[in-house]
């Protein structure tokens, strides 16, 4: 332990973990002076929410809620990422395409999704299909863009030496490009799945019969405060997870690349 | 580069073609009674519903709701989020303490918090505007962030040189060097507070357009639904647009990318 201290690299991680740790307290602590100052109607007290979250975790509803959106956000995901690479590397071969592609894109991205919700739900009815639908058109454009710009920044080396080596178009994909292009693909990726959840999540409060965001629906409605933030703290939570995870595998794949 | 000039006309011929082949199909689909006519009303009968709306004056309330709403969401991030982003910059130590937190920000679903800003503020302009700030801000502080790091030294030891102040280096110097992140941090802000706010009028609200949305939505009122969402994404693309062909000029008068 010592010695690892030692490493200026180490102590350089290591204060600004401690950092980090000391704003989220810093932060509890003003949520605490929050709930002095408003009182529990408003804000419930830290150590309050995080006691309504473990017990929460007990109950075989939160679960049954957590399931849910679980089966969506995963179906949402396992769809939106499949077919925005296919469709950003069918898109990304052609420059052409590409061209055509790149402004429309970014228009489709930059809209707000939540307005198209009705039509999805007129669509799919108030179904776990819309809910799924509703995540994967948040996801996958995330996915397509980066998997597109992606293509088109893989050194031309790499094509070069592929067409040198003779390899079919097939080969030159799997060998060279992809696996060229696969850290800027994986952060599209990081991207879609954030999304992805807000996308089920949303698309739960606005209209759904199960799911934890039909339950902080539920929680509005009978007010119970406390229901609210105890079920936002869990959901940031496992995202935070999620996100650190997805982020820590990214550096892995650019350490190797 | 003589390829230059041909290349975008093409992809952009090709590009409206698309556009509009697409539209022409979804009215063929609507007309031939292959798509419900409760599920879509026809492209050309969704802009005549707009034009009704319009002509009508009979959802200007709405309308105005809506849009002065989200503008006093853009100010409230924008503001805040420079201001935030500006005391960041000057306390290095809290700044790389706040890193993991403001990056990890637009993967959690900060929407889950609308509930509770509705037991706050009760239903109506105050948790709306707070929801858009909210969502709008981060994007805005990490943008205030990357500009003024990215302002040239050569800039700041000119301004040493001139013996300037630090109220005129800032408003002289780091301001105008780091404008074209600024706007970058607008366009998303901008983009982030509709999110927030309309998916806020869907879920609950006194008025708006989200919430016309929503009540057509319910009543079956496919015109009303159709030429509102028209309206809003008319209205989105146009400002994103004329964002995004600022942010382009002023990055191209810096001469960076």
């Amino acid at each position: 332990m010592g010695e690892a201290a030692a490493s200026p690299f180490w102590q350089v991680v290591k204060t600004r973990q401690l950092d980090t740790v000391l704003l989220l307290l810093c932060l509890g602590l003003g949520w605490e002076l929050v709930y002095v100052l408003v009182g529990a109607d408003v804000a419930p007290s830290p150590m309050t929410t995080l006691e309504r979250a473990g017990g929460l975790l007990q109950t075989a509803n939160f679960w049954k809620d957590a399931a849910s959106t679980g089966r969506a956000f995963g179906l949402a995901c396992a769809i939106g990422i499949t077919s925005g690479i296919l469709i950003g590397l069918l898109l990304g071969f052609s420059r052409l395409a590409s061209e055509v592609a790149d402004p429309m894109l970014g228009t489709i991205y930059s809209i707000p999704k939540i307005t198209l919700y009705p039509i999805i739900l007129l669509m799919f009815g108030l179904s776990l299909s819309a809910k799924v639908a509703f995540g994967v058109i948040h996801g996958v454009f995330p996915v397509i863009i980066a998997t597109m710009s992606a293509l088109r920044n893989v050194a031309p080396i790499h094509r070069r030496t592929a067409q040198v080596l003779g390899l079919t178009p097939a080969a030159t994909v799997a060998t060279s490009l992809v696996p060229a292009a696969l850290p800027e693909i994986f952060s599209g990726i990081r991207i879609g799945v954030a999304v992805t959840l807000l996308g089920t999540l949303l698309a739960e409060m606005f209209a759904s019969a199960s799911g934890l965001g039909f339950a902080l629906i539920r929680a509005m409605e009978l007010h119970t405060i406390v229901d609210i933030f105890a079920l936002a703290l869990l959901i940031f939570t496992a995202a935070a997870i999620l996100n650190g995870s997805l982020l820590a595998l990214e550096r892995r794949l650019r350490g190797h690349g | 580069m003589s390829g230059r000039s041909f290349w975008p006309s093409r992809a952009g011929i090709i590009r409206t073609l698309v556009v509009v082949g697409a539209i022409a199909c979804l009215e063929l689909l609507c007309r031939s009674g292959v798509i419900n006519r409760l599920t879509m009303i026809p492209p050309t009968e969704m802009a005549g519903a707009l034009w009704q709306i319009v002509a009508s004056g009979k959802f200007n309330a709405d309308i105005l709701f809506t849009v002065a709403n989200t503008a006093a969401a853009i100010a409230l991030s924008v503001i805040g989020g420079f201001l935030a982003g500006a005391a960041l910059h000057a306390m290095p130590r809290v700044r790389h303490a706040a890193d993991p937190l403001l990056s990890a920000y637009y993967a959690v679903p900060v929407f889950v918090f609308y509930p509770l800003l509705i037991v706050a503020f009760g239903v109506g302009r105050g948790a709306l505007i707070a929801m858009g700030a909210l969502v709008g801000i981060v994007a805005m502080i990490v943008n205030t962030l990357d500009g003024l790091d990215r302002v040239p030294p050569v800039l700041l030891k000119s301004a040493d040189v001139l013996k300037l102040g630090n109220a005129r280096k800032l408003l002289l110097v780091r301001l105008p060097a780091a404008l074209p992140y600024l706007i970058t941090g607008i366009k998303l802000a901008a983009a982030y507070s509709v999110i927030g706010i309309v998916a806020g009028e869907f879920i609950l609200a006194t008025a708006g357009i989200g919430k016309r949305i929503a009540f057509g939505y319910q009543d079956f009122d496919n015109r009303t639904m159709y030429g509102m969402l028209l309206l809003l994404l008319i209205l989105v693309m146009v400002v994103n647009g004329a964002l995004a062909f600022w942010e382009k000029r002023l990055h191209r008068r810096f001469g960076r990318s």
